[in-house]
């Protein structure tokens, strides 16, 4: 139960951060560059983390959880996956999953699983820089046609990634409102994670059980 | 806009000139210029000061013999020898 | 040449630094920013070889080791275009040269990467290469320029590094492992040999007169070959030249580089010159709108 939560938050940061990493040379300016790709470092950072607690429990380790399972195996969810290559959607990802992701670490911090509660307020402190970035590219944005239907298009996946009970304080938060959405939750995959796995797990599946 | 870095090291010691990143306010280039010169925990602190805002100070006249004010202006040895002679005579 | 140059050239041959505010010779200004400008372009094309690697990089250490080691390339591509576009020459002025060609970037960013095996020869090999020249720039008469390069020297301490362990990881793995690295060395072999260019004597080398580099391109690639050759022959790899031996004197010799080649890489015929300036060209078109409307001050 608890491996399973462990994994959806993982995946989630493992997904993102490969996502986030493919605009690593090729951000709108250099400086956004560096800065973007210390995201997607923390990121990286924060789902091995998360991968190594769940790996004690299941009695493997976190580069067999993050690289050799099947697609559908992965607990990611769907906003995540998309291949999103160009920066009014990057950016509204970035706006919204930071929005989801503190809902949710909220919630851990405050979690009687101590380990975890750690892990959660941790990665909450890195978080800060995220949240500070996403924002001010989100007020830069604001007035940008591309930004606001970005925004839209990606809200359902957005709802998706919280469970029901949470969503309201994403609604709250983000002001975009809930009731007509049509949610994308957690459980099932999109083609392009499959890909996205193929490009992740080539180097390693070619030579099993070897260390690189 | 540009802005000028300057970083300090470590507490205590001088913020010295770093480098510098374009950005159009100082929210950006906070995030940006951290990211740049702090990512591996380098540097205590940094200051970011718009270029325009930097007054540059590089012409002195240098006219008349201004020795009085620096260290290398005085030669005190010779007088100190006297006066050491003339104490150990006194004795 | 007047006087004002000659006493130009004198102060610098005598290890005297100038700034971005002093009054710089044309020729000197001239040569000065196109050799930064390929610079920069150099650090900033070299992310495209290295970034695909790092979507499949096959641990999450490889994996955050090798992001940060181009995010380091990128936040050096920045470092160097400021220090051109204080002399004068607009950045995206700089991005229209290097996509339509008019400037350079080094040869080894014009090849393929294709195996795992390419990731570890680039960050122990090519960079071992780019880093002699780059501590040679530490001394370069035009102070700006100077400065910076400690930062990216520092850096690049840390790629060497990487570079090491991502080798030592194969060589010493499944023999299929072995054999990317040793196929990988094979096929840069002639690009590295090539990095450091034609051997100009160091009297004939306007870059070198004017200070702006301190170290002639043959003594470079013999720094190379003397910290690189014995490395490679310790891990059990061959390199792919029968003729390479170091005489008794300490001098390397070597068989010739095809420096038609190296001509041929540089002016845009290499493997991938095209479609990768093609990328850059297109993300940098794509990304307009947020420089123009979203970053304008």
């Amino acid at each position: 139960m608890r491996a399973n939560a462990l994994l959806a938050l993982a995946d989630d940061e493992l997904i993102l951060g490969w996502r986030d990493s493919e605009w690593t040379g090729i951000a709108p300016t250099l400086e956004e560059d560096v800065a973007f790709s210390s995201i997607a470092q923390n990121e990286i950072g924060h789902a091995r983390a998360l991968y190594e607690l769940a790996a004690a429990e299941l009695g493997t380790d976190a580069d067999a959880l993050a690289f050799d399972r099947q697609p559908d195996e992965y607990c990611c969810a769907p906003l995540v996956e998309l291949h999103l290559m160009d920066w009014a959607h990057t950016i509204a990802r970035r706006y919204l999953y930071e929005e989801a992701d503190r809902v949710r670490l909220d919630a851990l911090k405050a979690s009687d699983d101590a380990e975890l509660a750690g892990l959660a307020a941790k990665i909450d402190r890195e978080e800060t820089y995220h949240r500070l970035h996403a924002e001010m590219w989100a007020g830069r944005l604001r007035g940008e046609p591309r930004y606001l239907e970005a925004l839209e298009e990606l809200w359902p996946y957005a709802l998706g990634v919280l469970e029901p009970e949470q969503r309201p304080e994403l609604a709250r938060r983000t002001g975009l409102r809930v009731e007509s959405t049509q949610i994308v939750p957690r459980g099932h995959h999109t083609a392009e994670l499959t890909e996205l796995w193929n490009e992740m797990t080539e180097v390693r599946r070619s030579d099993p059980g070897a260390t690189w | 806009m540009i802005f000028e870095v300057f970083r300090q090291e470590k507490k205590g010691q001088p913020f010295a000139h770093a480098g510098s990143v374009e950005a159009p306010d100082a929210a950006f280039a906070d995030a940006w210029a951290r990211e740049q010169y702090g990512r591996r925990g380098e540097s205590e602190a940094l200051w970011l000061v718009p270029r325009e805002s930097i007054h540059a100070v590089t012409e002195w006249a240098d006219e008349f013999d201004l020795k009085y004010r620096r260290v290398d202006g005085y030669s005190i040895k010779e007088r100190l020898r006297i006066a050491r002679e003339r104490a150990a005579s006194a004795r | 040449m007047d006087a004002r140059t000659e006493e130009f050239i004198a102060y610098v041959q005598d290890g005297g630094q100038v700034e971005a505010t002093d009054w710089l010779p044309d020729d000197y200004r001239q040569k000065l920013i196109k050799f930064i400008e390929m610079h920069a372009n150099s650090e900033l094309m070299g992310v495209l070889p290295e970034r695909e690697w790092i979507l499949k990089a096959p641990t999450l250490q490889r994996k955050l080791a090798l992001t940060a080691k181009v995010q380091d390339e990128v936040g050096h591509a920045q470092l160097i275009y400021r220090v051109a576009e204080d002399l004068g020459k607009p950045r995206d002025e700089m991005f229209a040269d290097l996509i339509s060609g008019k400037a350079k970037f080094h040869n080894v960013f014009h090849y393929p990467t294709s195996t795992w095996g390419d990731v570890g020869v680039i960050a122990w090999l090519v960079d071992a290469a780019a880093i002699i020249s780059q501590k040679a720039l530490l001394k370069c008469s035009y102070a700006p320029y100077a400065r910076i390069m400690k930062k990216i020297c520092w850096e690049e301490s840390f790629h060497i590094l990487h570079g090491r362990d991502v080798i030592l990881a194969m060589v010493t793995g499944t023999p299929a492992q072995f054999e990317l690295v040793q196929e990988a060395l094979d096929r840069w072999w002639g690009p590295l040999m090539q990095f450091h260019g034609n051997p100009i004597p160091a009297e004939d080398d306007p870059m070198f007169q004017w200070r702006i580099k301190s170290q002639g391109n043959e003594e470079a690639r013999q720094q190379f070959l003397d910290g690189y050759v014995p490395q490679i022959h310790e891990l059990g790899l061959t390199v792919p030249d029968p003729n390479l031996r170091r005489g008794d004197d300490g001098v390397w010799t070597y068989s010739e580089p095809d420096w038609d080649e190296l001509r041929s890489v540089v002016t845009g015929h290499g493997p991938r010159s095209q479609d990768r300036l093609a990328f850059r060209a297109r993300y940098l078109e794509q990304e307009k709108w947020v420089r123009d409307t979203v970053l304008a001050a």
